[in-house]
């Protein structure tokens, strides 16, 4: 088990340092000099060429993506072109929202899929079953930025249970904060919930049908006992997998509903910096998301094999 | 009072019947063999004294299980009956086993459910178990996941689960169909052993006369949901006197009549070859690692021969077949068809591949399904430079050559059954008109009724045609019949070589004289 997890480890390093790589090239080929963005069509050439030397453009590219690496290994992410403040200080804050609002969602997800699924796959062909299949059918099908505004309607302006939108902000208290975040949670949750629970049906039923629950239920399990023991582990497999993929999803993925919600997230962050040709925090959000993504496929990985021990073998 | 009691039992699942009054018995200590062919009931039965009968199965009759009336108990009470008076192994060791919990839990599991004892005992229990199935703990530690074990060490942990709180009935259903036939011989002495041992009622469900002939009491033999005759063993296979009874001892054993010309000069040369894979890394830095499937195996094939090579699962003939295909490169050594290399150049050798094709075990899984039958036969004409005239009237020949009709060619294949499937397979192979046909366990899959019926189709194909064929298979009492000369592999290597009589009446190397007599016998020899 060390070593799958030795050897995992070194593969997330690899990536990451591949991912780097391709984020910079990638930006440096983008067109637009940052610095004639920032100063005007009227810049005069000597002006613009102490501003780039001010914001380390002029070294080779070898320089500037090891100062940039470097960079990053020591929290130090550069300065906004834009704002002229720390990178590090705008995606910190940012972070606070989008890091929460992704595992509230992904909580509220895991939370309707997992009985749901478990239930429906439990009585296939029942009542249950059917409603479950419906409206999971329903949830993927909506759109969440539409299903967002609804409720923006409903509990904003006709109920007034929660404000439409900004973010109360952690020095308010947990409750406040948590509570602004709840509506784009659920916005965000909806779909993936679907996903998820029909993910989980599918895999059960698949599981329920092995030889080993047949098995099992003649060693003088119940149905239910054959379900819970034997099958549910086993049918954990690909929905890990779909929890990953959905928790990159909803790291970098929130802008529409950050949009829809006015908050100040990490989405809208990098949205706002392409608009303004703000290329070091683009670099630094798109890393930033990157290592986000790649850690959790480290962890769900890891989950793997702590499921199933004949991948502790493999990989 | 017998300990199993089934009377008049009726089963149909959706309405359709698939057990009609079947009636059978079995006494404490007793060993009852129940044989059928596929679809003849005999699975339903042993599910049905379990209750654990599929969706959508009603059953009707009387099941009386050591005084409980097994049709009449809630779910509840059958849930405590079953691991505990009654234990079944199935079929499948590979899948019977949660793949993801280490075989100790999975044995105690067996007895925490029924009884109230703690983990530490529970488990304690379960290794007592193991080792009376033969893998003591020293060896097999109960940490021991199923992937970490061979298809025969599972099916005694299958077996030990059964039986850890000594059931008064176990039931296996082919309990050994899916093993090599040295590791079916120490299974099915473990069972007859246990079932002594503990007085148990052993319920034994084959499709194979022999294995059942060599332990059981009684045997009852089974057709189309029906009990067609019962007696005991071994007197009743001499008085036999329905004709599906008899039919089947005469098909278990069948010899077809081969009658064609073999010549001197050698069809198929395989020449030292030597076949690696390459394994994953022992590191980061280590070096790459190999596996030698074929360590330097040589023979020839002389044109109209019929060649048997036979071999338990890993030895390697699955390999080496590929390689007489072409399929893959071989490290070392050569194989000639007629004289031209099979390979040549990192490709199959288009020439010599035309001159050879195979028939594969899975009659299910060996064609697209999309396709209509004609274009399934029609496949192999893409190794013609140029397509045939007449493809239709070529389709239609070859289904005739095989006893189909060429209507057939317009039907898809899910319309077959498994014994035309494999008829159709071999009109595939037959339509580029080759001349040698390799049979990788051609008819393992199939009933001893419809493998009789093959087995003299492909005799008399090679007679009329003059066919060289190279059968591979696990099955000796198979290769005995059908083959001039046979190979033994063990490990990568040809360890024995000779007419098939002489290899099957004297065997020289012990691997082969452990096989030999690991095959199970009906009792008229």
């Amino acid at each position: 088990m060390l070593r799958f997890v030795a050897r995992r480890l070194v593969s997330l390093l690899v990536s990451l340092a591949v991912a780097s790589c391709v984020i910079f090239v990638f930006v440096e080929v983008v067109p637009g000099d940052p610095a004639a963005y920032m100063l005007g069509l009227n810049a005069q050439e000597d002006t613009l060429n102490a501003l780039r030397e001010q914001l380390g453009l002029n070294g080779t590219l070898l320089e500037r993506y090891l100062n940039w690496v470097g960079g990053m290994l020591r929290g130090d992410f550069g300065t906004s072109y834009t704002y002229r403040t720390p990178v590090s200080e705008m995606i910190g804050e940012r972070m606070w929202i989008s890091l929460p609002l992704a595992i509230y969602a992904l909580t509220l997800s895991t939370l309707i899929a997992f009985p749901a699924g478990i239930w429906a796959a439990s009585q296939r062909g029942s009542l249950v079953d059917v409603l479950v299949m419906g409206f999971t059918q329903l949830g993927v099908a909506i759109p969440n930025f539409w299903f967002a505004m609804l409720m923006v309607l409903l509990f904003a302006i006709n109920l007034r249970w929660f404000s439409a939108g900004g973010f109360a902000g952690w020095e308010a208290g947990f409750g406040p904060a948590l509570k602004s975040l709840t509506l784009p949670a659920i916005a965000l949750a909806l779909p993936q919930a679907s996903i998820l629970a029909r993910v989980m049906r599918s895999s059960l039923l698949d599981t329920l049908g092995e030889d080993y629950i047949r098995t099992a239920r003649a060693k003088g399990l119940s149905r239910r006992q054959a379900l819970w023991r034997h099958a549910l582990r086993n049918a954990l497999i690909p929905v890990l997998t779909i929890i990953g993929l959905q928790f990159s999803f909803l790291m970098a993925g929130a802008i529409i509903i950050e949009n829809v919600f006015y908050l100040p997230g990490l989405g809208r962050l990098v949205f706002q910096s392409i608009a303004a040709r703000d290329l070091i925090v683009v670099e630094s959000v798109v890393m930033l998301l990157v290592f986000a993504v790649i850690v959790v496929n480290f962890l769900v990985d890891v989950a793997y094999a702590l499921v199933d021990p004949r991948l502790r073998v493999r990989a | 009072m017998s300990l199993l009691r089934v009377e008049n039992l009726d089963v149909s699942i959706h309405g359709t019947p698939v057990l009609k009054g079947v009636s059978l018995a079995l006494e404490a200590g007793e060993i009852l063999g129940v044989i059928g062919e596929s679809g003849s009931g005999k699975s339903m039965t042993a599910l049905a004294i379990l209750q654990l009968l599929p969706e959508g199965a009603r059953a009707a009759g009387r099941i009386a299980l050591s005084g409980h009336d097994m049709l009449a108990l809630d779910e509840a009470a059958l849930c405590g009956l079953r691991g505990n008076e009654v234990g079944m192994v199935f079929q499948e060791p590979m899948t019977a086993l949660n793949p993801i919990q280490t075989i100790g839990a999975q044995v105690a599991e067996t007895i925490r459910i029924h009884e109230d004892v703690s983990r530490k005992e529970a488990l304690a229990r379960a290794a007592q178990a193991l080792r009376r199935c033969e893998l003591p703990q020293e060896r097999f530690p109960l940490s021991r996941y199923p992937h970490e074990l061979s298809g025969g060490q599972r099916q005694r942990v299958v077996i030990a689960m059964a039986i850890a709180l000594q059931p008064k009935l176990l039931i296996a259903d082919e309990p050994t169909t899916a093993l090599d036939v040295t590791t079916q011989a120490e299974i099915l002495t473990l069972l007859k052993r246990l079932a002594r041992e503990d007085g148990m009622g052993l319920m034994l469900i084959s499709h194979d006369l022999a294995v059942v002939a060599d332990m059981a009491d009684r045997i009852v033999i089974m057709r189309q949901g029906e009990v067609v005759e019962s007696g005991a063993c071994p007197a009743i296979f001499g008085q036999l006197t329905h004709p599906y009874s008899k039919a089947l001892l005469a098909a278990s054993d069948h010899q077809p009549e081969r009658a064609g010309h073999v010549f001197e000069a050698p069809l198929l040369q395989v020449k030292n070859v030597v076949r690696d894979y390459a394994l994953p890394r022992a590191g980061l830095f280590g070096g790459a690692r190999k596996f030698r499937a074929v360590k330097g195996v040589s023979f020839d094939i002389r044109r109209g021969e019929s060649l048997g090579l036979v071999g338990e699962s890993g030895c390697g003939k699955s390999t080496l077949t590929r390689a007489v295909l072409g399929l893959e490169e071989v490290q070392g050594g050569e194989i000639l068809l007629d004289g031209a290399p099979v390979f040549s150049g990192k490709r199959p050798n288009r020439a010599v591949r035309r001159k050879m094709h195979v028939v594969f075990q899975d009659p299910y899984g060996s064609f697209n399904p999309r396709w209509k039958v004609g274009r399934l036969v029609a496949e192999p004409f893409h190794l013609l430079d140029d397509a045939p005239e007449g493809r239709a009237a070529a389709i239609a020949e070859a289904l005739e050559k095989v006893g189909l009709s060429g209507e057939d060619a317009e039907k898809y294949i899910h319309e077959f059954s498994g014994g035309q499937r494999q008829r159709i397979a071999i009109a595939r192979a037959l339509i580029i008109k080759p001349e040698l046909i390799i049979l990788d366990e051609a008819v393992s899959a199939l009933d001893v009724s419809i493998r009789a019926q093959i087995l003299d189709l492909l005799a008399d194909l090679g007679t009329r045609f003059g066919l060289t064929y190279l059968f591979i298979s696990h099955d000796l009492s198979v290769v005995r019949n059908v083959t001039d000369r046979c190979l033994v592999m063990q490990a990568g290597e040809i360890v024995e070589e000779g007419a098939t009589e002489d290899v099957f009446e004297r065997p020289r190397h012990d691997y082969t004289k452990q096989l030999i007599a690991a095959v199970p016998q009906l009792p008229s020899k």
